[in-house]
């Protein structure tokens, strides 16, 4: 199996424009079953060989969508996120960078309780190898396997993948949570997906600094996992107070250092890499 | 994006958040004026830079009289302010704000930001006021109060008067509080506040709450719609090349290395300086060309790592999801050309069209050095930028 999504997923494009269109595209490129878009106005239309609707609930009904990638712009992407919800889908994985985080933090409070759940804002999305892509990943580096790959960036997730399929290793599924203060699914509810996920042998999870996420995943893996777990944590020499790219991404009033996530990490019985370029030879290490 | 303390306290009072009276001033003349306005036996004349810790470094001053506010203007105007947030550069101080004295008889903390572990917005409080907060979290943990607000429900009077208690006010106090923190709240969530934090928050001789002092920092992501705020940015705070960075839409941050970086994705950015350091280098700055990085953006990047004058050699890392290779390698070769790049350039491409790229490159007849892994990239770079 994998998690989150599968060759069974029916999925939805909220946002079709320029972006919306090329990743529906290369999407069904890569074999997903791209059942139809939403895009308020343009509802009746076909782009991309695909039927546009103008709400999700109306494109749930006529496609029998069951998840949705969000390319709409920062203004009215936690609207897109609700809308998803409110439709009942059961994932909803938003690409769309730069939302504000009163919107983020509203609708996710709003979205407890709900079956809907939520990876991103400002993640690549999600990748099955051979079945499945959900967002902007280049899917062609993912390789099938017994590896699950999480991070809160996108190009340094596809540096992670490169490396083990380079060596062999391939991967159930390849997610990416994004780099927002704050996001839909964590580095706990990843792990504990993977963990009872029976494809999965072994656990590739890339930090970063800011946040308190990693420290988290460090207790839940001591008390809870099984699956060995390779990490790597970004910003090792990054300046505190300053924000390195993505909104999540600063070490503030002393917290969100990595020195403290890899501590933590290490004392939880998880593998380091000690360099970005030993991701992949890490984890063959671990596992052989 | 923060503002500076002046502007801060001007929200304040929009907000009927209690400041003391004040006026800017940007000459001496300007800040006796100011002091004889405002009447009171003694004004404080305040350096307004974006960096706490600025009576440590002599940027804010008593006066007892016009006379003295002028004189203590003319010292502060144009200095260059050095405070543990400055970095050993400092900052030059282009205004003052000249603020009515305060009788002040006790001292409080108060914070409003997002927690990040619990996704709520949280009022921090404590009786430690005009203390560095860090530090009397790290030693007395118990004297801080955190009070967590649910965003779709908002402040609570159950939430001000466990603040109240947790600070030790009086009745007449505590609801005078619960005006304080109302305002403080509605600025917070109708401007898109990160961060608002009050050190010190006065209790004054007649039982007046004021913020003695405010720092107030807005969500970037949100500037879009609160254009009003957008306004207050001082660009003459920011670093000259982050802020020509941000003009052209790129992430960049500054480092004391030599070897410049140009990377696509915030993540693979920072790993791109970590593996400099793993290969025993030090890395100039931190540069995000962003997911859609294209020719254009490519020579931008390049010129901006070429004002830095400590630069000795250029990375190169690119790893193409959607960004293609050969696009980028064209927008390196026609920058190197045009700019007239003298420093070794080591260039990684993988992924997308990254073949291409690399014959692109080879093709050029320029002097670059081309890489394979990260970790060859890693270490090319810091021998070139060891051999220049």
């Amino acid at each position: 199996m994998s998690i989150l999504a599968s060759k069974n997923t029916r999925l939805l494009v909220q946002g079709m424009g320029r972006m919306g269109q090329l990743h529906a595209k290369l999407s069904i490129e890569y074999g997903t079953q791209v059942v139809g878009g939403v895009h308020p106005g343009k509802g009746g239309t076909t782009l991309e060989g695909i039927p546009v609707f103008d709400t999700v609930t109306e494109a749930v009904a006529e496609t029998g969508a069951d998840a949705s990638v969000i390319f709409v712009p920062p203004g009215g992407a936690a609207d897109a996120i609700l809308e998803a919800a409110d439709a009942g889908l059961g994932l909803t994985c938003c690409i769309t960078e730069g939302i504000p985080t009163f919107d983020m933090a509203r609708a996710k409070r709003a979205m407890r309780g709900s079956g809907t759940r939520l990876v991103g804002p400002n993640c690549p999305g999600v990748v099955v190898p051979e079945q499945c892509r959900i967002g902007i990943m280049p899917a062609q580096i993912t390789k099938p396997g017994p590896v699950g790959v999480v991070s809160r960036s996108g190009t340094l997730t596809y540096e992670a993948v490169d490396q083990l399929s380079r060596l062999g290793i391939g991967q159930s599924t390849c997610l990416g949570i994004g780099g927002d203060p704050v996001i839909g699914t964590s580095f706990v509810d990843a792990l504990t997906l993977f963990e009872a996920d029976g494809e999965t042998e072994a656990v590739v999870m890339i930090g970063e600094i800011g946040g308190s996420a990693e420290e988290e995943a460090a207790r839940f893996i001591q008390e809870k996992m099984s699956k060995p777990v390779v990490a790597f944590i970004a910003g090792q020499n990054a300046p505190p107070g300053k924000r390195m790219g993505h909104a999540g991404a600063i070490i503030a009033g002393g917290k969100g250092r990595a020195s403290d996530k890899m501590a933590a990490l290490e004392a939880a019985g998880v593998t380091l890499a000690k360099s970005p370029g030993e991701i992949g030879q890490t984890l063959a290490a671990r596992i052989r | 994006m923060n503002v500076h303390e002046y502007q801060a306290k001007e929200l304040f009072r929009a907000f009927g958040v209690a400041v003391p009276e004040g006026h800017l001033a940007t000459t001496p003349a300007e800040a006796e004026a100011a002091a004889k306005r405002l009447g009171t036996p003694v004004t404080v004349v305040k350096a307004q830079i974006h960096a706490g810790g600025r009576g440590k470094g002599g940027g804010v001053k008593l006066a007892k009289s016009p006379a003295e506010a002028k004189q203590h203007a003319s010292d502060i105007l144009g200095m260059t302010l050095v405070t543990h947030q400055t970095g050993p550069a400092g900052k030059l101080v282009r205004k003052v704000y000249v603020e009515a004295g305060s009788d002040i008889e006790r001292e409080l903390y108060l914070a409003l930001t997002l927690d990040r572990a619990s996704e709520d917005f949280a009022i921090i409080a404590s009786t430690e006021g005009g203390m560095d907060i860090e530090e009397v979290a790290e030693r007395t943990p118990e004297k801080i109060h955190s009070e967590f607000i649910d965003p779709n429900v908002g402040l609570q009077g159950y939430q001000v008067r466990k603040v109240a208690s947790a600070l030790g006010l009086d009745k007449a106090q505590t609801a005078k509080l619960g005006v304080f923190l109302d305002g403080l709240y509605t600025l917070f969530t109708e401007k898109d506040g990160s961060l608002v934090e009050i050190n010190p928050l006065v209790v004054t001789a007649d039982g007046d709450l004021l913020a003695l002092d405010g720092k107030l920092g807005f969500d970037d992501n949100a500037l879009f719609r609160r254009p009003d705020i957008a306004a207050l940015r001082d660009p003459e705070e920011e670093d000259p090349l982050e802020r020509a960075a941000k003009e052209i839409d790129l992430a960049y941050v500054g480092l004391d290395g030599d070897i410049g970086c140009m990377v696509n994705g915030a993540g693979l950015a920072m790993a791109t300086l970590d593996m400099i350091t793993v290969c025993g280098g030090s890395p100039a700055n931190f540069l995000d060309a962003g997911g859609g990085a294209d020719k254009e953006k490519v020579k931008e990047a390049f010129k901006l790592i070429l004002e830095d004058e400590k630069v000795k050699a250029i990375l190169v890392n690119i790893f193409g999801g959607i960004v293609r290779c050969d696009l980028i390698a064209e927008g390196v070769v026609a920058a190197a050309d045009e700019l007239g790049v003298e420093v070794p350039l080591v260039v990684r491409l993988q992924g997308n069209a990254a073949a291409r790229g690399r014959e692109i490159m080879a093709a050029s007849g320029l002097n670059i050095t081309p890489a394979e892994t990260l970790q060859e990239a890693g270490e090319k770079a810091v021998s070139a930028a060891r051999g220049a």
